[in-house]
């Protein structure tokens, strides 16, 4: 048996026999299996989602992507609960493991509700069916005469009503229905769909009782913690244990050996030490003596890279896309403007430091024979790979079981840290936790690219655009996969670059080459961080330099309500076909003019304050942002007040739509105000909070108001959405309190005393 | 051997080295895991716990300071989830991951205990030491001024 098997095994052992089992395979035609629990005669079937009724008709929903705080746990189970009619107060939900059975569950690119919506209300449809079925033939009635309301099955016309609980044995004898014959509830019969609904673990966060990565606990575990080279890819030429050995506590240390280029998601490698406490473990470290091989990356050194990368974003790249003439544009141009912008490396810091806890069982001969682990991670089928290839077994003998994040961000994607764990299991024979400390997790991330982007305009008489060149240079995420890779995907320069929405005639996008020297990944909002950075501020400055309201030129710059065509542009549009999913100006205008609105655009401010505007496209959704800023004599920055508005199509749960873009600001903050990850020598400078410093409570926007646009448009993304416009919208309010452009984050670096 | 008095009980830590910091204590050889690490130098206040009344941050807080003291923990700070501070989050949704948010929510406890009607600048004063990554601020915010009415007699 697969694991997802033996998973659903021993749920399903949970159960009182004679559940109601519902599975659903998603893609192609809708098989449905009935699991007969003496005979597990259906346990082979793989459905993607399942849902199940117990005899007491309690409701179990399995949720197979991962909770790092977007409320994704409570929003898929929501739909579920919502097409089969249940009580959501006689829902419980069941935490998926690792497995390809579930469809993709790399919980990242915000994409688990638009994946997944159609799929959830199949599962639920399903089910409901069914047991509108068990219902209209206990009383000979018709079918269609029936519906669910409530955890009960109604008879419409004579208004009788039976439970779930007692349908359960007649509605798992039945044929399962074919996905054509699903009746999906129309919009005026939701009750969760669209209702601000508390997220599940609620109750068990606030008490201290929600079990993260690092509270998962095995019988006998040990505490582990990893020495990694200072430079990216250096080796272990020498290590003196004998202090560390001496610890109390410590039991032992463990050399993981070096990665083997490219790292992609492998243990880093270096040099372990296992103790019987997490304190004991730290100081077996601290007492180790290891001397470093440095490798090549050790020439890293962040003032000439930047030097370099701002050049190599000013110089001729890979042309992307190309419209009109824009060599003709700029040779006829009266006015020609040029800004160069920069975004550093920054690094996720999620809370919860990566953690993982791995069981390794063997053979009497000593092999492995599989492997349990439990992690906080956004991606439990990659972990599965990567464990099994650490350790040469299959992936079917790996079991990934995923706590809660505290926080991912798009870090917990990668599960090097989880191939350590796996390791050195193997080799103690024992359970072990790994703990990365904050310093690890700053020093070894798998960093957000820095990015220079070079903007180039061509102006008329009146200051408008008639030639536009725009180009980003940065580390690409493929050098993570790809040795010495150096240019952007079509994934990253379609991350608010290639989709550029404004109106110009003569239009160029290029890439230029940088090289990587640190690992490189995806954070919340990815490529669009740099992108909108430069996309967003560049019609600010445009509009001042024609004495223009911003608000205003960026109205006429997205021009006209329209669908962008990028005919002969390779552009991913975040997975999905331009035809469902088409960049739709009319959107993103309507967000804009909201966001002003709302935020009494034009009205007379105090002295020191500004009103930035800034409006994006992102996975698949449209957000804007207006940033009232205040800046005072001594330069301190205080904001008091955002208005977000976003347009994601259908949202299932607008309050945990809020709070995403509530906190969408914090994270826009905390790059705009302080980011930046810097290294000498191939090091990582920054440490901890103290120098890598993420917004406080005082840093923030003290007001955040949220509106969402009421729609039926196919749902799009949320989670990443509200980053990528506030960093410009808040460069953009500085400059209009006190006449000086950031080009250049992180804004710490800037003096704005006056 | 150093015994500590958690949530109303007492504990013997046999093999504890008084300079041991209390959250490792906790996490690892008491099983009270809702307490977080999060930094280990005072700088994220996910570890907060109250020693007397007090917040402090368990991360850098030797065990042998702490010998009696009343030491409470998210798990003991009430006996149903029910503190004003709890009943506000909950009222006022403001988790996300939740992972800080027992360091948060000792921290508010003992804000509103000291400064029985916080303002804004409180509240910042108060809750300076506890970061969150995902950006709960706002909600804090509001929901520390509901726990604070809430909480008067």
């Amino acid at each position: 048996m697969t694991p997802a098997q033996l998973s659903r095994r021993l749920f399903l052992q949970g159960l009182a026999a004679g559940s109601l089992v519902v599975a659903v395979r998603v893609s192609g035609p809708c098989a449905l299996a009935l699991v007969d629990l003496e005979t597990e005669a259906a346990l082979p079937f793989e459905p993607d989602v399942f849902v199940s009724i117990a005899p007491d008709g309690w409701v179990a929903i399995v949720a197979h992507r991962s909770e790092m705080g977007t409320g994704i746990r409570t929003a898929l189970p929501m739909i579920v609960a919502d097409e089969l009619g249940a009580d959501w107060e006689r829902v419980r939900i069941e935490q998926a493991i690792g497995d390809a059975e579930y469809g993709s569950q790399n919980t990242d690119g915000s994409r688990s509700v638009r994946r997944f919506y159609e799929r959830m209300r199949i599962a639920g449809a399903t089910a409901r069916t069914m047991l509108e079925r068990a219902a209209a033939a206990r009383w000979g009635v018709d079918a269609t005469d029936c519906a669910a309301r409530n955890h009960e099955i109604v008879h419409k016309p004579t208004g009788r009503s039976v439970g779930f609980d007692e349908l359960v044995t007649a509605a798992a004898a039945l044929e399962a229905p074919a996905r054509e014959e699903l009746r999906m509830k129309p919009a005026s019969e939701r009750r969760y769909v669209g209702r601000d609904i508390p997220i599940v673990d609620l109750d068990a966060i606030v008490t201290g009782r929600a079990v993260f990565g690092t509270d998962a606990r095995r019988k006998g575990q040990l505490y582990a913690v990893v020495a990694r080279s200072p430079a990216l890819g250096g080796r272990v030429r020498s290590v003196d244990a004998a202090k560390a050995k001496a610890i109390t506590g410590v039991v032992d240390v463990i050399e993981i050996p070096p990665f083997k280029a490219p790292h992609a998601f492998q243990a880093l490698g270096g040099v372990a030490v296992i103790a019987k406490s997490t304190w004991a473990a730290l100081q077996g470290r601290r007492a180790l003596v290891i001397e470093w091989e440095d490798g090549e990356n050790a020439r890293f050194d962040s003032t000439s890279y930047e030097r370099a990368l701002v050049q190599a974003a000013r110089e001729s790249g890979k042309t992307l896309r190309d419209e009109g003439d824009v060599d003709a544009a700029f040779s006829e141009a009266k006015d020609i403007f040029e800004a160069d912008y920069y975004v550093p490396h920054l690094a996720h810091a999620s809370m919860e430091p990566p953690c993982a806890v791995a069981e390794v069982t063997t053979e009497s001969d000593g092999t492995v024979a599989r492997c349990d682990v439990w992690a906080p991670t956004q991606n439990p089928q990659a972990a599965q790979t990567e464990v099994a290839r650490t350790l040469g077994i299959q992936p079917a003998n790996v079991t990934v079981n995923v706590t809660l994040l505290g926080g991912g961000f798009g870090r917990k994607s990668k599960p090097d840290f989880i191939a350590e764990a796996a390791y050195l299991a193997r080799r103690l024979k024992r359970p072990v936790h790994v703990t990365w400390t904050r310093e690890d997790d700053l020093q070894h991330d798998y960093y957000h690219a820095v990015a220079a982007v070079h903007m180039r305009a061509a102006l008329d008489g009146a200051g408008r655009p008639q030639g536009w060149l725009q180009r980003s240079a940065f580390p690409p995420i493929t050098s993570t996969f790809v040795r010495g890779a150096r240019y952007g995907s079509a994934g990253e320069m379609g991350l608010g670059f290639t989709d550029l929405p404004y109106s110009v005639p003569n239009l160029r996008i290029e890439n230029g080459p940088a090289e990587a020297h640190l690992r490189i990944g995806w954070l919340r909002s990815v490529a669009h961080i740099y992108h909108a950075f430069a996309v967003c501020s560049f019609p600010d400055e445009l509009a001042h330099r024609a004495g223009r309201d911003p608000f205003e030129y960026l109205m006429e710059l997205l021009g006209e309500p329209r669908f962008v065509g990028l005919e002969g542009v390779e552009y991913p549009n975040h997975g999905e076909p331009l035809a469902r999913y088409p960049i739709d100006v009319g959107r993103l205008r309507h967000v804009t003019e909201r966001a002003a609105e709302l935020a009494g655009w034009g009205r007379a401010l105090a002295r020191g304050r500004g009103l930035g505007i800034a409006c994006h496209r992102s996975f698949l959704s449209y957000a804007a942002n207006v940033v009232e800023v205040e800046v005072g004599s001594d330069g301190a920055i205080t904001i008091p007040r955002v208005h977000v508005v976003i347009d994601a199509g259908l949202v299932i749960n607008p309050d945990r739509v809020r709070a995403q873009m509530e906190g969408a600001t914090v994270f826009g903050a905390s790059l705009a105000l302080y980011g930046e990850i810097t290294a000498e020598n191939g090091r990582v400078q920054q440490s901890n909070f103290h120098n890598y410093r993420i917004a406080r409570i005082y840093d923030a926007p003290r007001e955040v108001n949220v509106e969402i646009v009421a729609s039926e448009a196919l749902p799009a993304g949320v989670g990443e959405v509200g980053v990528p416009p506030f960093a410009p919208a808040l460069c953009n309010a500085i400059f209009a309190a006190t006449g000086k452009r950031i080009r250049r984050l992180p804004i710490a670096r800037h003096d704005l005393s006056s | 051997m150093i015994v500590l008095k958690i949530n109303g009980k007492a504990h013997e830590l046999a093999d504890v080295d008084a300079d041991t910091p209390l959250l490792w204590v906790l996490r690892d050889e008491l099983g009270l895991t809702g307490t977080k690490y999060g930094c280990g130098m005072a700088q994220c206040g996910a570890c907060t716990v109250h020693a007397d009344g007090q917040a402090v941050r368990s991360c850098v807080k030797p065990v042998g300071d702490l010998v009696g003291k009343e030491i409470t923990t998210i798990e003991g700070l009430s006996a149903d989830g029910d503190h004003p501070v709890q009943r506000a989050w909950k009222k006022f949704g403001v988790p996300q991951c939740g992972y800080c948010q027992a360091g948060q929510i000792m921290s508010a406890a003992a804000l509103i205990e000291s400064v029985p009607v916080p303002t804004d600048d409180d509240i910042d004063a108060g809750m300076a030491g506890n970061l969150c990554r995902c950006g709960t601020y706002v909600r804090i915010r509001a929901a520390i001024h509901a726990a604070a009415q809430d909480a008067r007699p």
